[in-house]
């Protein structure tokens, strides 16, 4: 068994089970402290399928960025010593009914597809691509992703201030 | 054996239908909120492993470049609904936020 099948094995799990974790924890707290461990193992699938920037905006984005506000944000909005922290889970049975539903509906839809496997030229590093196809193909794209996060930044500013009236 | 496409993508369906499920169930809203990230990351598998395996280039990482990005936008937009909302009701359970003014 080649190693990248173990590798992917093992991350698959981490995936899985630490997302079990989040959704299923009544702990919010413990929720975003597995929602990490998601996370990276999602970093090392994108390293297996040799997206190294990716894995790395993965890590800085998601684990630095969205992850920390996440936790700001249960810091913020529960008193940590309170009871209120945990959380009921609402119409349980007909969700997972609805999820599971949807999950095997995909899967099924997966494994009978025909593929078209073509695979991409081994071993290039993709920096320099991804630099070059943001910057001729996706110019446009890439200029309104800039608007979007100037607008979201001063948006988020103007939602979070305290309206004094 | 070897890791094919379908193993990526079947992780990914296995990740969208946890993240559904946060997101129909769970009351609190931030856990509404790593629902949405759930199914982000999900669909960002799909993107990168369709673009290992289907020739794609760099087209689809390039995608999901843009997929992360609207995800720190809209994280960082709904945790400031999700402040405004404790601020306006005293908590983020979303079936107690069910009036449009207070």
């Amino acid at each position: 068994m080649p190693y990248t099948t173990i590798l992917f094995y093992v991350l698959a799990f981490i995936i899985v089970a630490s997302a079990v974790l989040v959704v299923f924890n009544k702990n919010v707290i413990h929720s975003a402290f597995a929602l990490f461990f998601t996370l990276f193992a999602v970093s090392g699938i994108y390293v297996l399928l040799r997206a190294d920037f990716i894995a790395i905006t993965q890590i800085m984005v998601y684990v630095g960025g969205i992850l920390i506000l996440l936790i700001f944000g249960v810091m913020l909005t529960t008193k940590i010593t309170d009871v209120e922290l945990k959380t009921k889970n609402l119409n349980v049975v007909p969700s997972v009914i609805f999820s599971l539903g949807i999950v095997i509906i995909l899967i099924f839809v997966i494994l009978s597809t025909k593929w078209n496997i073509r695979m991409a030229p081994e071993s290039e590093e993709t920096v320099s691509q991804i630099g070059k196809a943001l910057l001729t193909t996706y110019l446009l794209p890439f200029e309104i992703a800039s608007v979007v996060l100037l607008v979201a930044l001063i948006g988020s500013a103007m939602f979070a201030r305290k309206i004094k009236d | 054996m070897e890791i094919g496409l379908t193993h990526y993508l079947v992780l990914g369906a296995v990740l969208f239908g946890l993240g559904l499920f946060a997101m129909i169930s769970r009351r609190n809203a931030i856990l509404v909120l790593m629902g949405i990230e759930l199914i982000l990351n999900a669909a960002n598998i799909n993107l990168v492993a369709f673009a290992r395996y289907n020739g794609l280039g760099v087209d689809g990482q390039v995608i999901s470049i843009f997929v992360i990005i609207l995800a720190v936008a809209e994280a960082a937009i709904a945790l400031g609904i999700v402040l405004n909302l404790y601020n306006n009701f005293a908590t983020v359970d979303i079936d107690e936020a069910n009036t449009m003014k207070d």
